[in-house]
């Protein structure tokens, strides 16, 4: 390793050669403030709040960008320093609107740590024009307010460079700059997927989701109503986050503790549809396959990815597994065997969906999801995993010394392929366990898909299953998809079923997911954290096969017949539509 | 306001071949947005699709390149163009609010052209007419020592 050698605040030190300033200063246990910065993704040196001295150097420097070299003297906290990102700071400030008390991002915010820190109050410093933008409320998933954007340019990046959308950008120029889309339309109006990406990219409160809260907290009040809830996967290892426990802290028990309390009435899982899914998905798998089928079959479980493959990719529309994704398939269960069962009207049934996710809150509102027919939506409520913990917040129960409990019977029994649905390669492989399975009606002995795990941007791998080879792929975030489709549009690569998660990782890192501070997100990887957690929950899980779930093999018996029959393509299967690029 | 997109066949098959010549050259943007101008006039929202699906870039790059840069236009000329100048002579003789009395009698905003395509406003610095100041142009007609008083008199001769 080429090395150099530099004092940062007179204290000499060696480090990695091609380091930026930043980098080199955490190492020293400096730890910079930034705002602009993401690494790898958003490298621009715009908001000159990491600036430092340099020995020698003509100006102060931005830190983030800038490489360390050999005799480098560096000084990242001299009055020069302290003042110049106070006076940047209070530039921002001048032109932000100050309701801190009522944002979403109140004590999550970057920018007023910042101010925090620096002594930086509502200064009237900078009094002068103020911009004053109309709040975008097109996207039926989340908001724009301008005027809380301080223009880092971080939801540009992550939605062009990670997603391939670039639905925002940054127009007009000078004061007049802002981000938005092209002829100024309503990001609702766009080609947007929903992922929700630039949400947990924003360091401030101008893009957050639409809150939906409110309207779970009337369906719990309202007698008449049953109100089940259903939350997915990857929710059980994040949300502990938002109560300060550490990233990865698998928290099952107490997510199932603390939606009995809040007042649901049921509590069920996602994960048991997620199970359903597989089975129902692997054996279109098999079908496509024997039948000579369109192929390669790609997963439907990514409601982001639905939508990206509409607007980009409809040629592929056909490739799509036809099955709901299990936000939808609890759902249209819940409406129609589990009304039936307990004899309830559809109608008084809400379901609520905890997501990592907010597509999903367009998901709930698409054609073609609605099981029990007119007008009853599968799902009533998406709620994203940050809305619930401003839920627990608000009715102030204690999380974190909850006791541990279950979910509620059949609706809430699953097994470790579902929990793994939450990551990049989780779908691939529960679908695996069972596909292969069935095929060769064997039970296999190592049921662990090593290949197709991990945060790698495309995975491939190859199986034998008896005489037939079954070539696989695997891709999150969507500017891999991308590279993925290409590679299969231009008939470089053949495979017979590929894995598409929208966001990079998959739904451990979803855009409704605790949104962690670039200070945490530059030097960790909060993916592998929360990944880890859900496979460990999966080795220590007695059913790994989705197949063997015994709720999920009774509604077959009872009431789908088998996989693939005339009933179960009514309930839990749906269609897509092509959409405009634009 | 939007105004009725009139493109013909020939424009578009030129800005096709336009887009053909540039596609592979990297920085192509700037050079075909140019001559999308020249074909046009302007660069509507039609013109913008075309080079993005030509040049596979994002709508919304083309547009925050299009709305950065002064020399584009997103409305087209209208058959009468008006120009008053806002340079430092012409400027505290008021023609700030020449200006103003134009933009609120046509209901338009600088560099917008009413929707019967008939005026489109521009502001402009000095055209060395300091001597009559205030001064527009209309076209290729000079109208100096201007008053509030004088603009539905002068439009009323177009």
């Amino acid at each position: 390793m080429e090395t150099v050698n530099i004092k940062i605040n007179n204290i000499p030190m060696t480090v990695k050669k091609g380091l930026t300033i930043l980098e080199a200063a955490r190492e020293a246990k400096i730890e910079i403030p930034t705002l602009c910065y993401l690494k790898e993704i958003n490298e621009i040196g715009a908001c000159r709040i990491c600036v430092v001295e340099v020995k020698g150097a003509k100006s102060l420097v931005a830190s983030c960008v800038y490489p360390v070299a050999d005799g480098m003297e560096i000084f990242t906290h001299t009055q020069k320093v302290l003042d110049a990102r106070k006076i940047n700071l209070e530039l921002l400030l001048s032109n932000h609107h100050q309701d801190c008390l009522a944002c979403v991002r109140n004590n999550n915010c970057e920018l007023q740590k910042l101010c925090l820190e620096l002594g930086v109050t509502n200064s009237q410093e900078f009094k002068g024009e103020k911009q004053n933008f109309e709040i975008d409320n097109s996207a039926k998933h989340m908001y724009r307010d301008n005027n809380k954007c301080i223009l880092c340019r971080r939801c540009v990046a992550v939605c062009s460079k990670n997603q391939d959308v670039s639905v925002i950008g940054c127009n007009d120029r000078g004061f007049k700059t802002h981000v938005g889309c092209a002829f100024e339309k309503g990001l609702g109006d766009t080609a947007c997927v929903s992922c929700g990406q630039c949400i947990v990219a924003c360091p401030t409160g101008a893009l957050s989701e639409k809150d939906h809260t409110d309207k779970v907290w009337e369906a719990i009040s309202d007698e008449t109503k049953h109100v089940i809830v259903q939350p997915a996967p990857s929710v059980r290892v994040t949300l502990g986050e938002e109560f300060g426990l550490p990233i990865g802290t698998d928290v099952t028990g107490k997510l199932a503790a603390v939606l009995r309390r809040l007042g649901f009435d049921k509590v069920y899982d996602t994960d048991f549809a997620a199970d359903l899914t597989i089975v129902e998905e692997a054996n279109e798998l098999i079908e496509r396959i024997k039948t000579g089928g369109v192929l390669p079959m790609i997963t439907s479980c990514s409601p982001g990815w639905i939508n990206y493959m509409e607007h980009f990719f409809p040629e592929f529309i056909p490739n799509v597994s036809t099955c709901k994704s299990p936000q939808q398939m609890f759902g249209a269960i819940a409406k129609t065997w589990y009304a039936e069962k307990n004899n309830i009207d559809p109608k008084d049934i809400v379901v609520v969906s905890v997501m990592p996710c907010t597509a999903k809150k367009y998901e709930v509102d698409r054609e073609y999801q609605n099981a029990a027919g007119e007008n009853i939506p599968d799902v009533d409520i998406s709620i994203t995993t940050r809305e619930l913990a401003r839920m627990i917040k608000k009715a102030r129960i204690s999380f974190e010394s909850l006791p541990d409990e279950e979910f509620d019977k059949s609706l809430g029994i699953s097994t470790g392929a579902a929990t793994i649905f939450g990551a990049t390669g989780g779908v691939m492989e529960a679908a695996l366990r069972t596909a292969v399975e069935t095929l060769t009606n064997n039970k296999l002995d190592k049921i662990d898909f090593e290949e197709v795990r991990g945060l790698k941007d495309i995975k491939k791998a190859s199986y034998k299953i008896d005489n037939l080879e079954i070539r696989v792929a695997v891709a999150s975030g969507l500017a891999n998809a991308r590279k993925l489709l290409e590679l299969v549009k231009s008939g470089e690569e053949k495979f017979n079923f590929i894995e598409i998660m929208a966001c990079p990782g998959g739904c451990i890192n979803g855009g409704g997911q605790p949104i962690q501070p670039a200070s945490v997100r530059n030097f960790t990887d909060i993916r592998q954290k929360r990944l880890d957690a859900l496979y460990n929950q999966d080795k220590n899980t007695k059913i790994r096969r989705s197949h063997e779930n015994p709720a999920v093999v009774k509604i077959y018996q009872e009431y789908l017949e088998k996989p693939g029959s005339h009933k179960a393509h009514e309930i839990l299967h749906t269609k897509y539509k092509e959409k405009s690029p634009f | 306001m939007a105004i009725l997109f009139q493109g013909t066949k020939q424009q578009e098959l030129e800005l096709k071949e336009v887009i053909e010549k540039h596609k592979d050259q990297r920085g192509a943007l700037m050079p075909v947005l140019q001559k999308a101008q020249e074909i046009y006039g302007y660069l509507p929202i039609e013109v913008q699709k075309m080079i993005a699906t030509g040049l596979k870039i994002p709508l919304e790059e083309i547009y925050g390149v299009a709305t950065f840069y002064s020399l584009f236009s997103l409305n087209p000329k209208g058959k009468y163009r008006i120009s008053v100048c806002l340079g430092t002579a012409c400027y505290v003789k008021g023609s700030g609010d020449i200006f103003d009395a134009i933009s609120q009698k046509l209901g338009i905003k600088n560099g917008e052209c009413t929707p019967d395509g008939k005026f489109s406003l521009e502001a402009c610095r000095c055209i060395g007419a300091c001597g009559l100041a205030p001064v527009m142009t209309i076209n290729d007609d000079v109208h100096g020592r201007l008053t509030v008083n004088d603009i539905d008199k002068i439009l009323s001769q177009y």
